[in-house]
């Protein structure tokens, strides 16, 4: 210890020194003027009996009994029976999954209708755009919600900025659960993540309008400038000095300290590696490669310096950067000891992702990446979870945890079956049994196919 | 290294085009709705399907192949694509879908710009596509051209039929393409087919519409011998096309998307018009999709309409290999309270036999019936579910090579990390 070679004077004076350190450092700002108003919807005990349980870490129980309540998971029994005060839900026959966590999506921000009125994903007016903030476009009666939790059991997703910039702006992750507004539907206590975008979308954008960037390594220079005045702005900050109040770099240094996740778009392995270094060049780190359809050829560097890659199973061909897609990507990535994860991008595609990874599983099993299919599941939730900084919360059925939970009509990795029911912190939020467990967005109601099996 | 070319020769199934060939123990689909056939027989000769069922005589002196655990069916038939036709979507000059700067439209033929060597089509033939109807998009008119149908084979002979149909944008983008409203939409197609029936006299005006070899080339489709494809999404709009229908009886629709087809069924069906239905719409996307649901194809269906599989703004260039997870999600919606999904066998009808009858092929390809071209695709499992995978492919009798610049790639870097060479050097 330091301290114990200190004189107590000298000890009193760091002390103090620490404190006017301490109340320098004391945010000049509010860092959540437009915190979670978020609750979970009632929800009664209930044990889902005779079912399949993957568990989300990995575990996988045959003939089960899933047990929560008050809004969380209280555990998985083998066998195990009703209990007094349970509803109790026969799933014979089914499978019981954590629900399907979406690292990325642009539902709210680029809502259905896909009309110019609300096309609120791209703020494409500057290449570094840390300032904005997805959440103040989100329209949160976006029917695509309803779709992804009736048809695809996601009970959580990231909402991000499009990939138009460099920095795209502040993410947001919410849970599932229509809302009068997107306060009402925040993640409770899930931290910011920053959108950043490697290659070909910046540099076109800007670039055909003869600005910075219109190259890769115009890419990487207004990144690394970037960087420098966020360092710089930081350091002002931690030394207590005066600055002038910087939204853009407010986002920033929260990066720089940790607070706040980067999600980048990157599809190429030679540009993923330029940005691990970048990160190491200004002391951030890379919460998960988004788009990553080359992590299959740096995964061992990926493993190494634990960043996620979120992928799809097959998409490939539509531009310049996406035409090395493997269908083996995914399963090459696990392999490799990295942290894969499927991810959608898509208001269709969210529908879906369990059949993702099942493609994803078959195509690597068929050269011989034996994964099973309860290890495939933390593709869609737990890991997902990890990359969003919300683990300890959900992701996976640990007691405790919030019970965002989906009851399948048959086994999750076959094409043939969808979500019976979900429940979202204990709440039964969908039934595939019941109309009035269908949402109907505010844009649907009175229109033509309102409150239709979708 | 030889290894690994032999392991490509492998991947290639031998021809069955030589002599008689009785493929046997497998389970068998037809093609045609009716359900699949535990240890059917598929016997083949010269190219073509003699037979397959269940009792099948094996001739004598017969090639067997032994299918004891596969599922052997035709080869999937996509509905409706723009394979062939791009490289990268979003590098313009590996690109033919669309011509946005021609004076041309109808007349355009998109047969001769098929490209088999496309990363796509190797993809898509890997994946047990082998045949595509390939249509051009629109580019500054509401007509796109000719459409054609396609073979997935790696060879230099990708066209089945060329101008197998004409190609039309109704609905916003039509509406979009014709000015900006319906009625000039419903004026550009009238005044089209009017200056058509002028051509066909030997007469043109002074200031038409269409360019010479444009009224000339929608001669056969005012006749009807050319087959309209229109793609359209709204009841209101799918009712505007169908009486069109009434004003010029001749015309030969095909409706494609339909995405709200199921609240005008009866009419469809009434009209006798198939339709090339986009499977999965189930969002308000655009507002003539409001009513979007799954189970579109399913009531269609239900209520007598032919309906086949496409993929119309849906990655159709590269991504008809999702015909089947498509199909397989309509039989999913069986077992869900209040949808309407296929049977299985209608399900897989509808990326093989329905789209072949729809774009007039139905005698020659999309099924294993008898005098079908022997398009062959051996599974490991079910070939509606996701899971499942391809592992021979024959196309007219002739084996295909299963490998794609994808595979490749994944064998080039199975173990990434740096070698006693550069990567470059993995051949």
């Amino acid at each position: 210890m330091v301290l114990a070679s200190m004189t107590a004077p000298a000890l009193a004076k760091k002390k103090d020194k620490d404190a006017a350190k301490a109340e320098a450092k004391a945010p000049a700002f509010n860092k959540d003027p437009y915190p979670s108003t978020y609750n979970a919807y009632p929800s009664v005990p209930t044990a889902v009996t005779n079912v399949t349980v993957y568990d989300g870490e990995g575990a996988k129980f045959v003939n089960a009994t899933v047990y929560f309540r008050d809004g969380k998971v209280e555990g998985i029994e083998a066998g195990g029976a009703a209990k007094d005060g349970y509803t109790v839900i026969d799933g014979t026959g089914k499978w019981v999954t954590p629900g399907i966590i979406d690292v990325h999506s642009h539902l709210g921000d680029y809502p259905s209708p896909g009309v110019d009125a609300h096309s609120d994903g791209n703020e494409a007016t500057g290449a570094v755009r840390p300032e904005v903030w997805a959440e103040h476009s989100v329209w949160p009666q976006d029917p695509g919600f309803s779709r992804a939790l009736a048809n695809g059991g996601v009970t959580a997703l990231q909402i991000l900025p499009g990939s138009a910039n460099l920095f795209g702006g502040r993410s947001v992750t919410i849970k599932n659960v229509y809302a009068r507004n997107v306060q009402g539907m925040k993640f409770p206590g899930a931290p910011y993540g920053l959108k950043m975008a490697c290659g070909e979308n910046p540099k076109r954008v800007y670039g055909s309008r003869g600005q910075m960037p219109q190259t890769r390594m115009g890419n990487m220079a207004v990144n690394r400038q970037t960087w420098a005045r966020a360092v710089e702005y930081k350091r002002k900050l931690d030394k207590g000095e005066t600055v002038n109040r910087d939204l853009a770099m407010e986002t920033l240094t929260g990066v720089l300290s940790g607070e706040i996740l980067v999600h980048n778009h990157c599809y190429r392995a030679d540009e993923m590696s330029l940005v691990i270094d970048m990160a190491k060049e200004f002391g951030y780190k890379v919460s998960t490669f988004h788009h990553a359809v080359e992590s299959y050829k740096i995964a061992d560097l990926l493993a190494k310096d634990g960043i996620c890659s979120a992928m799809w199973a097959d998409w490939w061909g539509f531009k310049m950067e996406s035409y090395d897609a493997i269908n083996e990507n995914i399963p090459l990535v696990h392999k490799a000891g990295a942290c894969a994860i499927v991810h959608s991008d898509d208001a269709n595609g969210i529908q879906r992702l369990n059949q993702e990874a099942a493609k994803a599983l078959a195509d690597g099993r068929r050269i011989g990446v034996d994964v099973s299919d309860e290890l495939a599941w933390t593709w869609l939730s737990y890991n997902p979870a990890k990359a969003l900084g919300i683990a300890d919360k959900t992701g996976s059925l640990k007691p405790g945890k919030m019970a965002d939970i989906v009851l399948w009509n048959g086994n999750p990795l076959s094409v043939y079956s969808r979500p019976d029911k979900v429940w979202i912190d204990g709440a039964l939020m969908y039934d595939a049994a019941d109309p009035k467990k269908r949402p109907v967005a505010d844009f649907e109601l009175g229109q033509p196919g309102e409150g239709d099996v979708k | 290294m030889k290894h690994l070319l032999l392991a490509c020769a492998a991947l290639i199934a031998a021809p069955l085009s030589a002599q008689t060939v009785a493929i046997t123990g497998g389970k068998v689909v037809i093609g045609d709705g009716s359900a699949p056939i535990e240890k059917g027989v598929v016997i083949v000769t010269n190219g073509r399907v003699v037979a397959a069922g269940a009792s099948i005589a094996i001739p004598a002196g017969a090639q067997r192949i032994d299918a004891t655990g596969k599922w052997v069916t035709p080869g999937i038939v996509a509905g409706f694509t723009r394979l062939g036709l791009v490289g990268v979507d979003a590098v313009d000059p590996s690109n033919d879908a669309e011509a946005r700067n021609s004076p041309f439209n109808v007349s355009l033929d998109i047969a001769p710009a098929i490209n088999p060597d496309v990363a796509a089509v190797a993809v898509n033939r890997a994946a047990g596509v082998t045949r595509a109807i390939v249509s051009p998009d629109t580019g500054n008119a509401i007509f796109g051209g000719h459409g054609a149908v396609m073979d997935t084979g790696a060879d230099f002979d990708p066209v089945t039929k060329a101008r197998a149909f004409q190609f039309m944008e109704f609905g916003e983008t039509g509406a979009r393409l014709a000015g900006g409203s319906r009625p000039a939409l419903i004026a550009a197609f009238k005044t089209a087919l009017a200056e058509a029936k002028d051509a066909s006299l030997g007469v043109f005006r002074e200031d038409p519409l269409l360019k010479r070899p444009d009224a000339l080339a929608l001669v056969p489709v005012l006749n009807g011998t050319m087959k309209l494809f229109v793609h359209v999404e709204s009841a209101p709009d799918i009712l505007a096309v169908l009486a069109l229908k009434k004003s010029y009886p001749t015309l030969s629709l095909v409706l494609v998307g339909a995405t709200e087809g199921w609240r005008v069924a009866p009419q469809i069906a009434a009209a006798k018009v198939p339709v090339m239905a986009s499977a999965l719409n189930d969002l308000p996307d655009s507002f003539e999709q409001i009513a979007a649901t799954q189970s579109n194809v399913g009531r269609m269906k239900a209520a007598g309409v032919e309906v086949g599989i496409g993929m119309i703004n849906d990655n159709e260039a590269r991504q008809a290999q999702l015909s089947m997870q498509y199909a397989g999600n309509l039989v999913a919606l069986n077992k869900v309270p209040g949808a309407t999904g296929l049977s299985w066998g209608d399900a897989f009808a509808a990326i093989s036999s329905v789209p072949a009858s729809i774009v007039g092929l139905g005698g020659e390809i999309g099924s294993l019936k008898a005098g079908r071209r022997a398009d062959i695709v051996f599974w490991d499992g079910d070939p509606l579910e996701a899971t499942s995978n391809v592992e021979k492919v024959w196309i007219d009798g002739v084996g295909q090579p299963l490998s794609t610049r994808q595979t490749r790639l994944r064998d080039r870097y199975l173990q990434p990390g740096v070698g006693a060479l550069p990567d470059a050097y993995k051949h």
